[in-house]
């Protein structure tokens, strides 16, 4: 999916390097993991219900449709995580990169 | 005897406050904030590396904000502050708190609620596209990150913060495609005696919609919403709407979308405070006196947690909950000219229940929504499969409906779907609204990870 947020402004802040699906992406020191991520993208994650992909809906933690996992199984939720060089966040099918314990 | 321990929960203009307040008074309370740096939603601080001024960010409220944020600054070391911090539980005088791994059960003898509010919300066929967003939502998206939602934002809905947003954004360099309100004009016109209340406020309202059709903006009103149109590769590509009769399409990457905003009242409602239901904006609120003190002996609610009658009466609030939790813990209460204060709250009230009137809840949408739209985004239940728990299991209450369906269960625990659901229960089972309830706030009142030890807050 194309970028879904439009930078309206603040854009000389240094930039922050994470990886989105495996993908380098640049985010801006300050950014909300959630921008960090739709200022590249279009979504965050897959519904756990089958129903697509979502992008986050309240921006104030009150919806918690905005967790994002990253690639070592933590789970973050996007609209109030600062983003930080180096991050991991894997945006679909997050699962099937974790190691069974079985 | 000890200094008695207030805590606030909350450190926006009713919280903050309320903790000057109560620090003017000699005590030193406890702020609990869930956001990182204080101001709340309404006068939410950008990051440190950000350079707005506070103008570009609040505009005509700038100087409200930047005193709010300079009162809280102030109060370090007066006040013991715990940013990043979410209250989820309280049981008796205890509150419950986690910050990310670390929880703590801490003792109160009085605590002020000040918690906010969440847009309300009606549910449109479409609404869980990626590119929809809250109206609220779109605003911190522009004021704490510099970022709109979409290329092309399309605003739906009603209240206040439909044109607000719209008008912040065009302001901002942001495209607007179109605003479209679900009120009537006749809805506008019958509540301006109510909202001649605060002539200032009124004034800027109107400002702000002659702004938007001078830019050009599609500025309907009297829509009824059809869908949000899109697929899953793209999310929203098109947001379609009934307006005189007539079918009209709006091209848009984006919706922003809310009608009004409902009360944060899980806390109020853990601490068996007292509701009552409001008919004219249709929910349950939670029963206050003139001085924010509920039916429970020691608990306070203030600010838009209570009633959404906006940042200046929050402030208000904030100071004369801390007064009336000073008097009950008999201790001397600053004089804060709580009778003028008092008759400030009235006239506000007055604009509060103007702007009710003026941008109604579009409660009949609820009847219309066809039987596949998803009411609970969570857990992906459609407003047919909550008619069936109604109608096959019996349900015209809630919270039951909410047992057979998992409507309101899922991790907003209600928040986004709770009062469409109430009102398609209301209408599946023909019993009006007040009957159906509400749904009951539960804890955690939001969720926390189930490894959180008492470790002691960072």
């Amino acid at each position: 999916m194309p970028p879904r947020f439009v930078r309206l402004g603040e854009t000389g802040r240094r930039p922050v390097t994470i990886e989105i699906d495996g993908e380098p992406a640049t985010a801006l020191e300050g950014d909300t993991l959630l921008v960090a991520l739709l200022a590249n993208t279009g979504h965050l994650r897959e519904s756990e219900f089958g129903d697509g992909p979502r992008a986050g809906f309240c921006l104030m933690g009150a919806c918690q449709d905005c967790w994002v996992w990253t690639a070592e199984g933590e789970r973050l939720r996007a609209c109030s995580t600062p983003v930080a060089a180096g991050m991991r966040i894997v945006t679909r099918g997050a699962e099937k990169l974790w190691p069974s314990r079985m | 005897m000890a200094e008695p321990h207030v805590i606030v929960v909350g450190a926006g203009p009713a919280g903050v406050r309320a903790a000057e307040t109560l620090v003017a008074a000699g005590l030193r309370p406890m702020v609990i904030d869930e956001d990182a740096c204080g101001g709340g939603q309404i006068y939410r601080r950008q990051p440190a590396n950000f350079a707005r001024p506070a103008e570009a960010i609040y505009a005509s409220e700038a100087g409200k904000a930047s005193a709010v944020h300079a009162t809280l600054d102030r109060l370090a070391g007066r006040i013991d502050y715990l940013s990043n911090t979410l209250a989820w539980n309280i049981d008796d005088r205890l509150l419950y708190v986690v910050n990310g791994m670390a929880a703590a059960e801490l003792p109160f003898d009085a605590l002020i609620v000040a918690a906010g509010a969440t847009d309300r919300v009606m549910p449109v066929p479409g609404w869980t596209l990626p590119g929809v967003f809250t109206l609220g939502a779109a605003q911190i998206a522009l004021k704490s990150q510099a970022c709109a939602i979409g290329r092309e934002v399309a605003f739906l809905g009603t209240g206040p913060l439909l044109y607000l947003v719209a008008h912040q954004y065009a302001t901002a360099g942001g495209n607007v495609a179109a605003v479209l309100d679900t009120s009537a004009k006749a809805d506008r016109v019958a509540a301006l005696p109510m909202l001649a209340a605060r002539p200032a406020l009124l004034a800027r309202g109107l400002s702000y919609l002659r702004d938007l059709r001078r830019r050009g903006v599609p500025v309907l009103d009297g829509v009824v919403p059809a869908a949000i149109a899109g697929s899953q590769e793209a999310g929203v590509q098109c947001l379609t709407v009934r307006h005189r009769g007539r079918a009209v399409a709006i091209a848009c990457d984006a919706v922003a979308m809310g009608h009004h905003l409902r009360p944060e009242t899980q806390l109020a409602d853990l601490a068996r405070c007292d509701f009552r239901f409001d008919p004219p904006t249709r929910q349950w609120l939670p029963v206050v006196d003139r001085d924010c003190r509920t039916s429970v002996k020691r608990i306070y609610l203030a600010g838009d947690g209570v009633r959404i009658a906006g940042a200046d009466a929050a402030e208000i609030q904030g100071r004369l909950a801390a007064c009336a939790a000073l008097q009950d813990l008999g201790r001397a209460a600053p004089d804060i000219g709580a009778a003028a204060l008092r008759l400030r709250l009235a006239r506000m009230d007055w604009f509060r229940r103007g702007l009710a009137r003026a941008f109604p809840w579009p409660w009949r949408l609820a009847a219309s929504l066809p039987d596949n739209a998803v009411v609970c985004r969570c857990e992906r239940i459609t407003a047919g499969e909550l008619r069936a728990a109604v109608r096959a299991n019996g349900a015209p209450e809630v919270n039951r409906a909410k047992a057979f369906s998992r409507v309101g269960m899922g991790r907003c625990q209600g928040r986004y779907c709770g009062h469409a659901a109430a009102e398609i229960v209301a209408d599946a089972a023909g019993a009006p609204i007040e009957s159906v309830g509400r749904l009951r706030g539960q804890a955690p009142v939001k969720p926390l990870p189930i490894a959180a030890k008492g470790a002691g807050l960072p």
